[in-house]
């Protein structure tokens, strides 16, 4: 199958700009570091710093934007999109979410700028309620007919009596057939 | 017996929904701000770094906003027709150079012609995003009171210049 | 010369395929023996001209020939000979090709194991899988030839995407596509039976095995695509509500809902109507599916590069064979009888529930797929409808249908009584609430939706010991194991194929409530801890592969200080189309993958690297298989098996079959639930 666009489908959340958290931490982690060195035969060996600057926010932006379409690729969410827009995108939502703003308001903002295309989760609105509601319309109708039928079809249907022959045939099926009619 | 015939009566419903499906452009998203005031920028400009342009300073006249950068293939297919257009002298256009290099962008125009009235610079695309730009080259009709009046996804071409944009233009300006 | 030969096979395979779907049909209708006798000749020989086409293009794959547009696009002379012999279907073309190719099979295979069969009822069933093939032969002449030249020829093929040089898209695409067509067989089947007249529990003997066959077929299929999407898209996700993943799915639950109607319909004579309008629907679905994946009205990453005339060949295509058969069931089925008598409350009205809920769930999922191509055709606006969408609408939809899953073999054929099903299910559910609300702690924290699926899933597995106990309990007299082998193959094949969806389920409550995802800067040396394995990173070397360079990491796994293994994860160009494709590297495990990704070089050797720890994520997968295996294991049973009586045998037992059917008495034998 030909991917029109396959180099977008590969993930990439990773940030641009990264601030050394280790430094801030210095001190408590030379304390580790002596503690590792006592104790644990992986003691030369140093704890891999977090790409994202606040793994707490990002986790937050990565959740938000999990729901948001990145509109230049085909069809993948904001936070599974390596494009380049999906990028500046994911930097904006993170970026607003440091200047305290909440997800409600992220959305509108993006909604301002990009409509409702941008939504994984279409808003509830009258064009939609036919989207939303669809399925649970679908299950009582259905419910109900299934309902009706069953009724209506226990008096429509007569057990024919059997006839003299069709109890010879039956007979004779049982006996062949035992054991093997699930 | 006509329950038996609902399930040709709905998927004759579909087979309508499909067939119009088929002429839909399913990758071009209208944009929510037409009708809308453009949003406020205010921007070096490509040539002159020092020199700044505010998207205010174009109030009072109909103008082009032209998303472009030298990365961007389709953008050639479109050049021509806009240097026409620029040359015509029917409305100004304003290119907005999006995430792009400055020396690229210069190189650019020098080999394909220079159609903006200026260009002004969007390094890292956040007067894209304002925009909602998604998709480079995209162009916009803006009104004497700086409203959007049309967005024009993908490369501009003769059909969408004759049907659209110049009539739209002629209109605004009347 | 072999793509004109190629051509050439295709062209005769369409003249005989236009035989098929014509004198066999006519034959059976004005009682010609002759043309009735022509239906299996005819199918073998389309097949052979068809497997002479589908060489041609496979050889013209092997062999480079660039002068063949289709290999000159989707090949390339590096590309490795698997890898070259699958782009043969990589394409658009050429996965037609192979769908012609399957029907013609799935024909052969009708016409092989059909002796049984009355020889109209095999004529209009050959017939109208004719007429299907003629359709798709059509289009592939006359739309999307596979052999068309390109000349001057390429000196160079543009490549095969690299997404899809891999194993899993060896087999994954002719295995969906086995699934696909397999539903042909059902279509044709029912298409038959609306034609003579003639539905009775005979006609569900046929149609059930061969149904049975192409849903596993279909499950394999859907399985093999969502791990290789795992696997090889890098961020581990596995199923994404994507437009073509639903049109893969549509025909699953449709298919999943005709397994057991047939069954009903079978044993009992019922449902019969319903029966015929589901085969209908699982196969228009699957032509559906090919219809959105090639017309280019729905966006999706699968998408084929596409075109206009496509689409409108096969939505005409789609409106004679879906549009035929509806009103040839609008016009038939009032006729059908209505077959056994049961109560509100008994086996079939709750098989007949759980169809209801898997057909509204595949309403749901149908509507949620084009309701972007609705509402922007009625200039309402373009909407996206993704995974939030289709998990707040399924999720609720399959609670009650697997709740049904358990009460559903417990409960009498024709009338059941819900007191008693209680009383005897009660430690059934007992048991799976207590287990689900502990488990998790096991786990390490108690997530309210781990304990909710977790119920689920330990429900289906408890009242499959209450059935079997209550089986064995009633089987008469024996050991355990005597009694065990008494029970039929198909009686366990269904318990196999639920237990495989209560395995999924665990599978994938845990992995949503307890998978652990880190990104972190790796230098040389430096270690991450997760899940109890610390992952250390020996640095990252350049390698070249046969048709890219790549850089590959070097990460020891250690636990307990122990170093268990080496995991490679790469970083691959690929040299004919310069795309960059992330190759993780994945331990399995039965109770956890770790799974690793190499994300960007950064200064001195260090790279950003995505670590995975996700628990029971292979147990989606073994869910799937478990299925699988129900309905192989369904299909040996022994009725199906081929029988060498003599024809007359046969009828005679199927005509008896359809008066036992009329009487639950005799159907369910000395067999009672």
């Amino acid at each position: 199958m030909n991917l029109a666009l396959p180099f977008a489908l590969l993930k990439n959340s990773y940030p641009q700009k990264i601030s050394d958290l280790r430094n801030t931490f210095a001190g408590k982690q030379l304390i580790l570091l002596l503690a590792f060195v006592l104790l644990s035969p992986l003691s030369w060996a140093k704890e891999a710093a977090p790409v994202a600057e606040d793994p707490v926010l990002e986790r937050r932006m990565i959740a938000l934007s999990e729901d948001l379409r990145c509109l230049v690729c085909q069809n993948e969410s904001l936070a599974g999109s390596r494009a380049d827009f999906a990028n500046d995108l994911r930097r904006e939502i993170r970026e607003q979410m440091q200047a305290n703003k909440s997800d409600r308001e992220i959305i509108d903002f993006l909604v301002a700028r990009y409509g409702d295309f941008v939504l994984y989760r279409p808003p509830v609105k009258p064009a939609t309620y036919l989207l939303w509601g669809g399925p649970f319309a679908f299950l009582l109708t259905g419910a109900g007919i299934l309902f009706f039928y069953l009724k209506r079809r226990r008096k429509q249907v007569e057990e024919p009596p059997l006839t003299e022959e069709q109890h010879r045939h039956a007979e004779a099926l049982l006996k062949e057939d035992k054991g093997n009619n699930a | 017996m006509t329950r038996f015939l609902l399930p040709l009566a709905a998927f004759i419903v579909l087979v309508g929904f499909l067939a119009v499906g088929l002429n839909l452009k399913p990758r071009e998203v209208p944009s929510p701000l037409i009708g809308k005031p453009a949003p406020v920028f205010q921007s070096q400009l490509l040539h002159e770094p020092e020199r700044m342009l505010a998207s205010q300073d174009n109030l009072g006249k109909v103008w082009l906003l032209n998303v472009w950068a030298s990365w961007c293939v389709s953008c050639r297919e479109e050049h021509p027709l806009l240097v026409e257009l620029a040359r015509s002298g029917i409305v100004p256009i304003y290119g907005l150079n999006y995430k792009d290099k400055r020396d690229l962008a210069l190189q650019w125009l020098n080999q394909y012609g220079d159609p903006y009235t200026v260009s002004v610079v969007d390094p890292e695309g956040r007067i894209g995003i304002d925009y909602g730009v998604y998709g480079v080259p995209e162009t916009y009709v803006i009104d004497k009171n700086g409203v959007i009046r049309h967005k024009q996804i993908g490369p501009v071409t003769v059909e969408s210049l004759e049907k659209k944009i110049l009539p739209l233009i002629k209109e605004l300006q009347g | 010369m072999i793509p004109e030969l190629g051509n050439f096979a295709l062209i005769l395979a369409l003249l005989l395929a236009i035989t098929q779907g014509t004198l066999p049909i006519i034959g059976a209708a004005r009682g010609i023996p002759s043309w009735v006798a022509l239906a299996r000749p005819v199918v073998q020989g389309q097949f052979v001209f068809l497997a002479i086409a589908f060489g041609c293009l496979a050889y013209s794959f092997v062999n480079n020939d660039f002068s063949v547009m289709n290999v000159a696009r989707n090949s390339n002379s590096e590309l490795p000979i698997q890898y070259r012999i699958a782009a043969s279907w990589g394409s658009h073309e050429g996965s037609l090709l192979l769908w012609v190719f399957m029907l013609a099979g799935w024909s052969v295979a009708v016409s092989v194991f059909s002796r049984h069969l009355p020889d109209e009822m095999v004529a209009r069933v050959l017939g109208v899988m004719g007429l299907v093939s003629v359709g798709f032969i059509l289009f592939l002449l006359v739309t999307s030839n596979p052999f068309d030249r390109l000349l001057p020829a390429a000196f160079e093929g543009s490549d095969l995407n690299p997404l899809l040089q891999d194993p899993g898209m060896v087999i994954h695409p002719p295995m969906l596509y086995m699934g696909y067509v397999g539903f042909s067989v059902a279509f044709a089947f029912a298409i038959a039976a609306l034609i003579s007249g003639e539905m009775d529990a005979a006609w569900a003997r046929w149609s059930r095995p061969w149904t049975t066959v192409a849903w596993v077929f279909l499950t394999i299929g859907i399985m093999l695509g969502s791990w290789w999407a795992y696997y090889e898209l890098g961020w581990g996700g596995w199923w994404f509500w994507d437009p073509v993943e639903n049109a893969s799915f549509l025909p699953w639950l449709v298919g999943t809902a005709l397994v057991h109607s047939l069954a009903v319909t079978e044993k009992r004579g019922s449902f019969k109507s319903w029966t015929v309008l589901l085969a209908i629907c699982a196969f228009s679905l699957s032509l559906l599916g090919t219809f959105l994946v090639r017309s280019g009205v729905l966006t999706s990453v699968h998408a084929f590069a596409t075109d206009p005339t496509r689409g409108v060949f096969i939505l005409a295509f789609l409106v004679i064979v879906i549009g035929s058969s509806l009103l040839l069931f609008a016009w038939r089925a009032p006729k059908v009888g209505l077959g056994g008598k049961f109560d509100l409350v008994s086996r079939e009205s709750m098989l007949l529930a759980n169809n209801l809920l898997l057909m509204v769930a595949a309403g749901s999922v149908l509507l949620g797929t084009l309701y972007p191509l609705i509402m922007d055709s009625l200039d309402l606006g373009k909407i996206s409808v993704g995974t939030p969408y289709f998990e707040a609408v399924f999720v609720p939809l399959m609670t009650p249908a697997i709740f049904l899953m358990g009460l559903g073999p417990l409960a009498r054929w024709k009338q059941a009584s819900l007191p008693e099903l209680m009383l005897r299910l009660r430690w059934a559910f007992g048991v799976s609430v207590v287990t689900a609300l502990l488990m998790p702690f096991v786990m390490g924290e108690w997530k309210p939706l781990v304990s909710f699926g977790l119920l689920l899933a330990f429900w289906i597995i408890a009242t499959i010991f209450v059935s079997i106990r209550q089986r064995l309990h009633n089987s008469g007299q024996g050991g355990l194991f005597t009694k065990l082998a008494k029970q039929s193959r198909s009686y366990y094949s269904m318990h196999l194929a639920h237990f495989g969806i209560a395995v999924f389920i665990i599978g994938v409550t845990l992995v949503n409530g307890y998978e652990t995802e880190k990104d972190v800067r790796m230098e040389i040396g430096s270690t991450v801890t997760m899940g109890g394995y610390t992952f250390r990173f020996n640095g990252a070397s350049p390698v070249s592969g046969p048709n890219y360079q790549a850089m590959r990491g070097d990460i020891d796994v250690l636990r307990n200080g122990e170093k268990i293994r080496v995991m490679q994860p790469e970083k691959r160009t690929y040299n004919a189309s310069g795309m960059a494709m992330t190759e993780p590297a994945i331990d399995t495990g039965f109770l956890r993958d770790l799974y690793v990704a190499l994300g960007e070089p950064l200064e001195d050797g260090a790279w950003v690297v995505r670590v995975y720890h996700k628990p029971f994520v292979d147990w989606i997968w073994f869910g799937c298989l478990l299925m699988a295996f129900g309905g192989i294991l369904a299909v040996t049973d022994r009725r199906y098996r081929l029988k060498v009586h003599n024809k007359h045998v046969e009828t005679a037992t199927v005509a008896e079959d359809k008066r036992a059917a009329s009487n639950p008495r005799l159907s369910t034998g000395g067999k009672k639930a």
